[in-house]
């Protein structure tokens, strides 16, 4: 197997399950992606999108029912699992248990018919890069959560694979650790140089590790983007609502221009940006709760009047549930402590509110 | 105002009651370990006198000094040898039984109606009994039997088939009845290990051979040897097709058959529970030794993740 590669393509990659009463159904379709050398890539998305669906079909776990797969000139989708040479870390590690941390990590190494001489120091040197030198006559279940899945990440490496896979590897740990792990597995990133493929639901993740995010939804992909592309501009209400843009409010058109859509109804007036075309007398405005700031007493445009409604206190900050006088409800993040029941005038930045159509049910 | 005046009361008696509780189990009694006492009755009841019983009637032979029933089982050439004809009866079972259920059991680890239906298939003849399978037999093995007449008819052998009443009729009724035992024993270790493990090892370049080399079989070990300690203490004991469907006056005279012949022809049972001692006492050394060799293997739990 090759150790590096320039491109891998995935074509219409499409995988097709037998639902219940024998309807089939696509957990994914039609994948089209271009993985560049070097390249970390997040596939973010709620549970059951086609995440783990797509991973397992690019490590030839799971066969497609559609599409091709290529590694530079050469069409891989045919190949076993055994043949891609692929690492990949699972969610629940997936470690042997009956061996100990070096026989884990050396495993690739050994059918791969490496010398024995030779798995050792390869060995020692993958388990220092992931901070677990010494542990290696343990089993794995003398270690933590953590160690565990750093000496899954260890042995998915340790072969030198063109290509990582990780599947929601963070998702067993508790907060710190999973904190901790995911700037190891940046570093480790950035020490290795090898093209990543990382699934997660947590836009955190994906955010902080990714050069570019794929986010999916019912085995469709929504948008690939950097993660600044998909965070401020999110292509669809579903990866708005996904990203973090939690107050989606549904609201009369007043009009149109230039791309600038006001929105009024009995006691909200807002501008924003359109982002679609539109289409029907209503449109939706996606606003992250961080985006609002609380305004002084006025007629100012883009100001909303309300009652503070509830208060959750995080410390830095707290975030409000704020209830105009016609019920509609907002979430505001707002430095300081609040009393619920206050009546505040909120301020929305007319570029940062953004308009899509209306959702057809 | 009453009630939650007489409910506060009541909780620190039920803390008190709890705390009792826990300094007892400290102390390293656990009342729930009386649960178990009916059992502990029923098996010193049913299993433990019978044997103590037996073991003593056999040193109180009919004629005689204490030792009298096992020299002479050891010197009489109609009763040593049963052990050696047992054995050879039964290791081979054994063998077929547990090493071509394992490769099968292997190829059908993942859930298909395929395995359902196998399952299904094989749970009859657990169900039937030997003599139920010793009479089938007959009926289809024997000297003018559907297979014999099959051959001859299609000219694939033309010499006298004799798989009844002799070495080969028991040995496969011993196989018949004991293959589906252990392929379900092993099919059920086999799916307790989770398949992520063998994926994991695929994509780290381990082919079927290889993941059923070093995932599944040093996994499975600790669990087929006690299949195969559970199918030969089964096999060993094999009387009724030894009667039915080989040679009990010869070849397939097996030790359990002696014990019968002691016991309800000639009346001795002391010489009979002798037999039953030593029958036992064969199957405790194999049996111990196999469970020995587990102590080579690891015996944690058999998933990937954590926990
Ligand atoms: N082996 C399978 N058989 C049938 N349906 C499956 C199978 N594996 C996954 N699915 C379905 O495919 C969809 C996508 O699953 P998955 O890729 O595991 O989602 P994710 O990893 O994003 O949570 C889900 O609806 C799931 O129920
Ligand atoms: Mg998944």
């Amino acid at each position: 197997m090759k150790h590096d590669f320039n491109e891998l393509r995935l074509e219409g990659v499409t995988r097709r399950f037998a639902g219940v009463g024998g309807n089939a159904f696509n957990a994914l379709s039609e994948l089209n992606l271009t993985v560049r050398r070097g390249e970390f890539i997040a596939l973010l998305g709620p549970s059951g999108c086609g995440k783990s669906t797509a991973l397992n079909c690019i490590a030839g776990l799971l066969a497609l029912s559609g599409g091709t797969i290529r590694l530079d000139d050469m069409r891989i989708d045919t190949l076993p699992p055994e043949r891609r040479g692929f690492g990949m870390v699972f969610q629940n590690y997936a470690l042997f248990p009956h061996m100990s941390v070096a026989k884990n990590v050396g495993f690739g190494l050994k059918m791969r018919g490496v010398p024995a001489s030779q798995i050792a120091p390869r060995v020692t040197q993958a388990l220092k890069l992931v901070q677990l030198a010494g542990q290696e006559h343990k089993l794995p279940g003398q270690l933590s959560g953590g160690q565990q899945q750093r000496v899954a990440i260890a042995r998915a490496i340790v072969i030198e694979p063109p290509l990582i896979l990780m599947d929601e590897p963070l998702s067993n740990l508790d907060a710190k650790l999973r904190l901790e792990t995911r700037s190891e597995i940046r570093r480790i990133h950035r020490e290795l140089g090898r093209a990543t493929i990382y699934v997660t639901h947590d836009q955190d993740e994906a955010l902080s590790l990714a050069d570019r995010i794929v986010v999916m939804k019912d085995g469709v992909v929504q948008q690939v983007g950097t993660p600044e592309e998909v965070y401020a501009e999110p292509a669809n209400l579903h990866v708005a609502r996904f990203m973090g843009y939690r107050n989606v409010i549904e609201l009369p058109v007043e009009g149109e221009r230039d791309g600038r859509v006001t929105l009024a109804s009995g006691d909200i007036r807002l501008s924003g940006v359109r982002k679609l075309p539109l289409s029907g007398t209503h449109a939706m405005v996606a606003i992250r709760p961080e985006e609002i700031s609380l305004a002084a007493p006025g007629a100012h445009a883009n100001v909303i009047a309300g009652r503070v409604d509830n208060v959750e206190y995080g410390g830095r900050d707290s975030l409000l549930e704020i209830v105009t006088p016609n019920g509609t409800r907002l979430h505001v993040r707002a430095p300081g402590r609040f009393d619920a029941g206050a009546s505040v005038f909120v301020h929305v930045p007319p570029e940062r509110a953004l308009v899509y159509p209306q959702e057809v049910h | 105002m009453a009630p939650s005046g007489a409910s506060a009361a009541a909780k620190p008696q039920a803390w008190g009651e709890h705390l009792s509780a826990t300094a007892v189990r400290r102390a390293g009694f656990d009342p729930a370990l009386l649960l178990v006492v009916p059992a502990a009755l029923f098996m010193l009841l049913l299993f433990v006198y019978p044997f103590v019983y037996g073991l003593v009637l056999s040193f109180e032979p009919k004629e005689g000094g204490a030792l009298a029933n096992y020299h002479h089982f050891f010197t009489s050439n109609r009763l040593w040898p049963t052990i050696g004809t047992t054995l050879k009866l039964a290791m081979p079972a054994t063998l077929i039984n547990v090493f071509v259920a394992l490769p099968i059991a292997y190829r059908m680890r993942q859930p298909s109606p395929w395995r359902r239906t196998m399952t299904a298939l094989l749970v009859v003849p657990i169900t039937l009994g030997t003599v139920l399978i010793a009479e089938g037999m007959l009926t289809y093995f024997g000297p003018k039997g559907w297979l014999s007449q099959f051959l001859q008819a299609a000219h694939l052998y033309d010499g006298a088939i004799r798989l009844t009443h002799n070495y080969w009729g028991v040995l496969i009724s011993l196989v018949v009845s004991g293959f589906p035992f252990a392929f379900l024993l092993i099919l059920s270790y086999i799916t307790g290990i989770d398949p992520v493990l063998a994926r994991a090892a695929s994509t780290l370049g381990a082919d079927s051979r290889a993941q059923f080399r070093y995932i599944y079989l040093p996994l499975l070990a600790p669990g087929l040897a006690m299949c195969f300690c559970l199918a030969f203490v089964q096999a060993f004991s094999v009387f009724p097709s030894a009667v039915l469907l080989g040679a009990p006056a010869g070849p397939t005279r097996v030790i359990s058959i002696a014990a019968y012949e002691a016991a309800f022809e000639q009346y001795d049972y002391s010489l009979a529970s002798a037999i039953a001692m030593l029958m036992g006492f064969v199957q405790l050394l194999i049996v111990a030794f196999v469970l020995s060799l587990r102590g080579w293997f690891y015996k944690g739990p058999v998933g990937g993740g954590k926990g």
